[in-house]
């Protein structure tokens, strides 16, 4: 019954939103402010349509209810309560109803938080989202309903893919779908504005704080997301330039691009056309990677089914809203009035710059991700484009356009002076040239290019916070001036700060790896000792553990430190899932210093012994804590009086900080 | 010569396939004894496609397949061939699709280009669109007669 109700609720939100599409720009041609409004209440019910219907096949999923054919083909009744939970979005069918789960989240907020907003752009912008989701629910009802059920129902499920039984499902699909999801409002303003013709500067101010809120959750996701298939995989990568990867990449490099141009935008008036068409491309790179990852055009392990029915309705969906949105740009761009003029060597220059780089980034993964496919498709010649692609066009771009962020924030809008900019960070560079010169020293045979990087990224972590030491006037007034001047500071320039420092932080991570990390590959019996990097790995003995669902072959070892001290067991293990036959490797990590020892087990020999595969992973960890110091500086930056979401005017804001202290 | 060890790489994958076993990437009695060409062998390596798995290289593979072109790389190693007579062997035995870094060539020199041409490109349309604000910004200079007439209204005053 309560999956009956489920499927009822989803066929009521694919009928509110139909509303929620077509009455609020009915409205907003005619100037009709009641049918204009109707986008408000519509577009919160359509979120609770769905919710409900969510809410159901949780319920399905949690009592273990095999009548219903998704839970049977991803469930078992032995699986701990969160795998059962989290199995909801471990399948197509679930993960589709997560995606308008969140998109209709958005709308609802659009509508709660844009009470000041103009009532035109609202009625469009709910609008753009309404047909978005009723497209989406009209895939999902056709092709993909979760709700379907058997006939005869069997007594148990065939169990949930053993790779996503992990807290990664329950935390990095969310993130990542808040992210790509959540870009559709900066696409629907940016449909919005061009429907009506007009942006201003109010205009940037409302896409700004949603694309910032996207772009966090974006870059948690794929952190998340790279950290998990670092620990599951078991060899030690944590980037594979896979085109599931690069599908949610490309939305964040071009996200990360409209972050900026939206600046220029809000501040200046400037780059106005080039922000919606940003905004329109970030957007239509998240339609594309939903179409990549859930049309089965590509194999993967995120592509849970493939059907070709699915892959090409959401190609229409694709070439609807991508076509449409291209279309309506090209007829009405010309109309928007471009404003603020300023010289090369400028903030606004930085940022052009920054997007210049950004934007080529983007087009190079995304040409590296779709070629192998359209060169089949085309000529039925089969190529393959691999991380070795992308890393040699995609790193030789981030080079310059890391080198540069300390001066961006720097330079002054309109006209800037790079050499009083250069000199303010004089000291970012000394510390950079001291690093290299460590790193050549220290390390006997280190080479150049190693140093270089080493020096990169101690210019970025140095030079992003140098805007902060100048505001706070470090070194020039007393410490306490310093710290009040700094809590003076608008929150956005701490993001930018923490933004940026984040970036340094993870070049520092992936210098550091690719340059000492070391990888040893032994046949090792109990009793046997592996030196790793001053450490001293000890093979104990392999123990097995029989679970409910799985098998687990425990490989034990003792890490010591040179003294011969012991400072963790590390447990590497091998499990083999029951319900669908499959192995999977748990890879034993120990941290310390911001560095691990990572040990993966291999086969096993008949005299004991067994294969090991033992990294030393310098600073690895930094690569994820960059990206969370990059998540965390778009929080403060949301926090900011400014942008906050629906922040009063100005006239008001006195009285609401007083009201807060 | 080569030969005949391709065939008893064969054996040697077909024997593993019918254990089942899953196996692992890089074993230790894969190793080849000399660095520097152990080290040649795990570029090359990480520059191949294991052919049956899901984008990835043969290096990082625990495809029984992969670790029989891991091994066959290694033969051809010691058998002293170069880096591109080993790749031009294993294409003409697989196909383009081994490569995980496509070779410059027709079909695949846009693929090759695009991020270059895109980067001067939009260089290029920045820097003759900032030439044209500029242009159609200066001010233009008062001609002799404004100059005069200029002068009357000041001098007038």
């Amino acid at each position: 019954m309560i999956v009956e109700l489920g499927h009822f609720a989803l066929v009521l939100a694919l009928a509110l939103s139909l509303v929620q599409a077509i009455v609020p720009f009915y409205g907003a041609r005619v100037g009709d402010a009641r049918l204009m409004s109707v986008a408000n209440s519509v577009s919160a019910f359509t979120f609770l349509a769905v919710a409900g219907s969510f809410a159901a096949l949780t319920w399905a999923y949690v009592t273990s209810d095999f009548s219903v054919l998704n839970v049977f083909e991803n469930s078992h009744t032995l699986k701990p309560l969160i795998y059962k939970i989290s199995g909801v979005w471990g399948n197509h069918e679930g993960s589709m109803l997560l995606w308008v789960l969140i998109l209709s989240l958005f709308s609802a907020l659009v509508a709660v938080f844009g009470r000041n907003l103009p009532a035109t752009l609202k009625a469009n912008v709910l609008s753009v989202q309404g047909m978005i989701s009723s497209a989406f629910l009209l895939f999902i009802l056709v092709t993909s309903n979760p709700f379907l059920r058997l006939d005869n129902p069997p007594a148990e499920g065939q169990d949930l893919n053993p790779v996503l039984q992990d807290v990664g499902l329950a935390i990095h699909p969310p993130m990542l779908y808040l992210g790509y999801v959540g870009f559709s409002v900066a696409f629907s303003f940016a449909m919005a504005a061009l429907i009506d013709g007009r942006v201003d500067a109010a205009w940037a101010r409302w896409v700004r704080p949603w694309t910032l809120m996207a772009w966090m959750f974006l870059t948690a996701g794929i952190a998340m997301g790279s950290y998990w298939a670092y620990y599951e995989l078991g060899w030690g990568g944590w980037w594979f330039w896979d085109p599931v990867e690069n599908a949610s990449f490309m939305p964040w490099l071009s996200g990360t691009a409209l972050l900026h141009s939206a600046i220029v935008m809000e501040k200046r008036g400037a780059l106005k056309i080039w922000t919606i068409l940003l905004a329109i491309i970030t957007f239509s790179f998240s339609l594309l990677g939903t179409f990549l990852v859930r049309s089965g055009v590509l194999t993967s392990v995120h592509s849970f089914a493939s059907d070709p029915s699915r892959g090409l309705f959401i190609l229409a969906i694709l070439c609807i809203f991508v076509g449409g949105a291209f279309t309506l740009f090209a007829l009405r761009a010309g109309r928007i009035e471009q404003g603020g003029l300023f010289h090369p060597i400028s903030r606004e220059g930085a940022l052009v710059f920054n997007n210049l780089f950004l934007t080529t980034a983007a087009a190079s993964v995304l040409i590296g991700t779709l070629y192998p496919l359209l060169l089949e498709a085309l000529t039925g010649a089969k190529i393959s484009v691999g991380a070795p692609f992308f890393n040699l066009t995609f790193g030789p771009l981030m080079i310059p356009l890391v080198f540069a962020i300390p001066f961006g924030p720097l330079m002054a809008w309109k006209r800037g002076d790079i050499a009083g900019v250069a000199q303010r960070l004089y000291f970012a560079f000394g510390i950079a040239i001291l690093v290299a010169l460590a790193v050549l020293y220290f390390k006997t045979g280190a080479p150049v290019l190693a140093a270089l990087g080493f020096g990169l990224a101690a210019w970025t972590i140095i030079g992003s916070l140098t805007d902060l030491a100048g505001k706070a006037g470090l070194g020039k007034v007393s410490v306490p001036v310093a710290f009040a001047r700094l809590g003076g500071l608008p929150r956005s320039v701490f993001g930018t700060a923490f933004g940026h420092f984040g970036i340094g932080v993870t070049t520092l991570g992936i210098v550091a790896v690719s340059t000492f990390g070391t990888e040893n590959i032994v046949s090792m019996k109990p009793g046997d000792s592996l030196e790793v990097s001053g450490y001293h790995l000890n093979y104990v003995n392999m123990t097995d553990e029989d679970s409910a669902d799985h098998a687990e072959e425990f490989g034990n070892f003792i890490l010591t430190d040179a003294s011969g001290a012991t400072l963790s067991p590390i447990t590497s293990s091998k499990r083999f899932y029951k319900a669908r036959k499959m192995p999977t490797t748990e890879a034993g990590i120990y941290t310390r210093h911001l560095s691990q020892v990572y040990v993966s087990l291999g086969d096993k020999g008949t005299d004991g012994s067994v294969v090991v595969r033992v990294w030393w992973k310098p600073l690895v960890t930094l690569i994820w804590f960059g990206a969370i110091f990059m998540a965390f500086g778009a929080m403060i930056s949301l926090s900011d009086r400014r942008l906050r979401v629906g922040a009063p005017k100005a006239s008001s804001q006195k009285v609401s900080n007083k009201a807060m202290a | 010569m080569i030969h005949f060890r391709l065939k008893q790489a064969l054996l040697a994958v077909l024997m593993l396939l019918s254990l089942a076993v899953p196996s692992f990437a890089v074993n230790p009695n894969e190793v080849l004894a000399d660095p520097a060409l152990e080290s040649r062998a795990r570029a090359i390596s990480a520059e191949l496609r294991c052919l049956v798995c899901q984008n990835q290289s043969i290096d990082n593979s625990d495809a029984d397949l992969a670790k029989d072109l891991r091994l066959l790389v290694r033969e051809h190693l010691k058998a002293g061939e170069s880096d591109t007579q080993i790749y031009d062997f294993l294409v003409a035995r697989y196909g383009e699709f081994v490569l995980l870094k496509p070779r410059f060539q027709e079909r695949t020199f846009i693929l090759w280009l695009t991020p270059a041409f895109l980067l001067i490109a939009g260089a290029l349309l920045l820097f003759f669109q900032n030439k044209k604000i500029n242009i159609s910004n200066a001010l233009p200079e008062l001609s002799d007669s404004e100059k005069e007439r200029l002068v009357k209204l000041v001098s007038e005053k």
